[in-house]
């Protein structure tokens, strides 16, 4: 797991960020007139004064590589399933995709639902570990990170537990539950744990000295210290913990269901082996691509949007 | 009050890789109540150390530290820092960050809108009703600094404590706030004591300026009364036969007396 390189790199974003403001707004004056002008200069966009045609290129600047990237690599799938062969091309795995998504909710008993529930099911199961590991991660992470000796204690077993791959957990999960559902859950909340304690636990750590010093200043109560200045302070490195997480509990699900059965999308991956559908399997790779794409998106949106407020 | 912060035999050592580290040896000072007083000396002189000691951040290895006559035994709002780097909370905007403080010290015993009063009154004295609601990002390194210093002020402190608060300012904005903190000081009759390596600033804002040996094993080398009338006027003392000998008599112990110690330090 990345965990610590990609702490590291958000961590160190902010300060320097923050280095730059400061070192531009200490050059401006303190006129207020002048300061006024300033930000009209900042927040007046640069757009509606560029003519379109470079705006037309910048617009291919952005679309235009990633877009060729896929039509290469759905080329070069293309070239090499040509012979036939027991991978299908892309014109049958289009086929199969829209006749499964012209349906995606039907309900064929247990085992035989739409792609729609499959996603959805296993959506819920990370959902529901992920959710228990944030409320008991994100606590222990602070826990951690303000007391030295705890952190002594605890960080080895932290050490020895992480490498373990989620799956490992899972016979002891369904020894303790007797059904595979929660044993799924109980996976995902192991996996997705480490990172948010170490995540947390590292923020804390690094509240910078002087935020802390003005709290001793103003000698304020421990509750206080906790919502003024730790909380939004650790913030920036929870939210990296959860994106982690959810990343590392969007790859673990799909081995896992493929062990448990029932509904998700990891069974059906290895349900439509089993029937050898190899379409569906294709199908499935991109929408669990897919998907993973939108929550690690959708979580990178609401960390900037919250550190942008509260920085 | 004569002797409204005194310093008996104060040392500090500090444990550190290579052993101890003897930061500050035998300092005594007595502080008036009202009274201005600067410390000065070469940088790593340990003249930071001595605010936080009095501030309470930090404890003295050896001697002790009273402020009317109580010992000092932590840090607390009645000695207000004022942090050389301003030290606002980001999230918080300006009117936030005072009320903070306000709402601490003054929380348990009076209502909400006497608080919010307090808070924009503290932020007027330094000049800043227009900038209340902004965040410390969106104004610039001066006005921080304004902002941290109403924070000070607003708690009403028995000591206001300054690290070197004009230190990362350009030149016109220093000389701008020490004018608006003179005048400050002599509205509120604060007891000061303000670190600082500028000498002008020194001789123009103090009573007393406190001149410190070179580290390591620092201590007091002289102290200097400023006897300048007040209110004191930058230009007009400029040409002052006395302010230009205080002036002469700090440069002197910095660049004479303790300058051998730096060259034997490099």
């Amino acid at each position: 797991m990345s965990a610590l390189t990609m702490n590291v790199e958000f961590g160190a974003k902010i300060p320097v960020d923050r280095g730059i403001e400061q070192v531009a707004v200490v050059e401006a004056t303190v006129a207020p007139a002048k300061e006024k002008k300033m930000e009209k200069i900042v927040t007046v966009p640069a757009e509606p004064g560029t003519p379109f045609s470079e705006r037309l290129a910048g617009f291919g600047r952005a679309v235009l590589p990633p877009l060729l990237g896929m039509v290469i690599l759905i080329g070069i799938w293309y070239i090499a399933t040509m012979k036939g062969g027991s991978i299908p091309g892309p014109l049958q795995t289009w086929d199969a995709a829209t006749a499964l998504f012209a349906d995606p909710f039907y309900q064929n008993g247990p085992n035989d639902q739409g792609i729609g529930w499959n996603i959805l099911s296993s959506l819920q199961r990370v959902g529901i570990g992920f959710g228990f590991a944030a409320v008991v991660g994100i606590p222990l992470g602070f826990i951690l990170g303000r007391s030295a000796f705890l952190s002594a204690m605890i960080n080895p077993i932290i050490s020895l537990l992480r490498p373990v791959s989620p799956l490992a957990w899972l016979p002891i999960g369904l020894l303790v539950f007797k059904r595979a559902d929660p044993a799924a859950t109980y996976t995902i909340f192991i996996c997705s744990i480490w990172p948010m304690i170490m995540n947390t636990a590292q923020g804390v750590q690094r509240v910078p000295q002087d935020y802390l010093n003005v709290a001793r200043v103003l000698a304020l109560s421990e509750w206080k210290v906790v919502t003024k200045i730790l909380l939004p302070a650790v913030l920036p490195y929870i939210l990296t913990g959860i994106r982690l997480s959810i990343g590392t509990a969007w790859l673990v699900i799909v081995a896992a269901e493929m062990l448990t059965g029932g509904v998700g999308i990891g069974f059906w991956v290895w349900d439509e082996w089993n029937n050898l559908k190899v379409e569906h399997i294709i199908i499935a790779i991109f929408v669990i691509g897919i998907v993973g794409l939108i929550l690690e998106q959708s979580l990178i949106l609401l960390a900037r949007k919250l550190t942008k407020e509260s920085s | 009050m004569e002797k409204f912060v005194q310093i008996q035999s104060v040392g500090q050592t500090f444990d550190t890789k290579k052993g101890k580290f003897v930061a500050l040896r035998d300092i005594h000072l007595n502080i008036k109540q009202g009274e201005f007083v600067a410390l000065i000396g070469h940088s790593g002189c340990g003249k930071s150390t001595l605010l936080n000691l009095i501030a309470g951040l930090t404890k003295p290895t050896d001697g002790v530290l009273l402020l009317e006559d109580r010992e000092i035994a932590g840090p607390g709002p009645e000695r207000a820092v004022v942090f050389q780097n301003h030290s606002l909370l980001p999230w918080l905007t300006c009117f936030e960050n005072v009320y903070l403080a306000v709402e601490r010290v003054f929380g348990t015993k009076e209502g909400k809108p006497k608080l919010r009063e307090r808070t924009a009154a503290a932020i007027s004295l330094v000049g800043l009703d227009h900038a209340s609601s902004k965040y410390p990002h969106e104004i610039s390194g001066g006005m921080k600094q304004r902002v941290g210093i109403a924070r000070a002020l607003s708690m009403e402190p028995k000591v206001l404590l300054m690290d070197e608060p004009f230190g990362a300012l350009d030149a016109l904005t220093r000389a701008k706030l020490q004018d608006e903190l003179m005048r400050i000081c002599e509205a509120t009759k604060a007891t000061t004591v303000m670190v600082t390596h500028d000498v002008d600033e020194a001789v123009l804002l103090s009573d007393k300026i406190v001149m410190m040996t070179n580290g390591p094993a620092a201590t007091i080398g002289e102290v200097l009364d400023v006897k300048l009338p007040r209110p004191r006027h930058r230009l007009t003392l400029a040409h002052d036969p006395d302010y230009i000998g205080y002036r002469a008599a700090v440069l002197e112990f910095l660049y004479e007396k303790q300058a051998h110690v730096e060259k034997q330090a490099a």
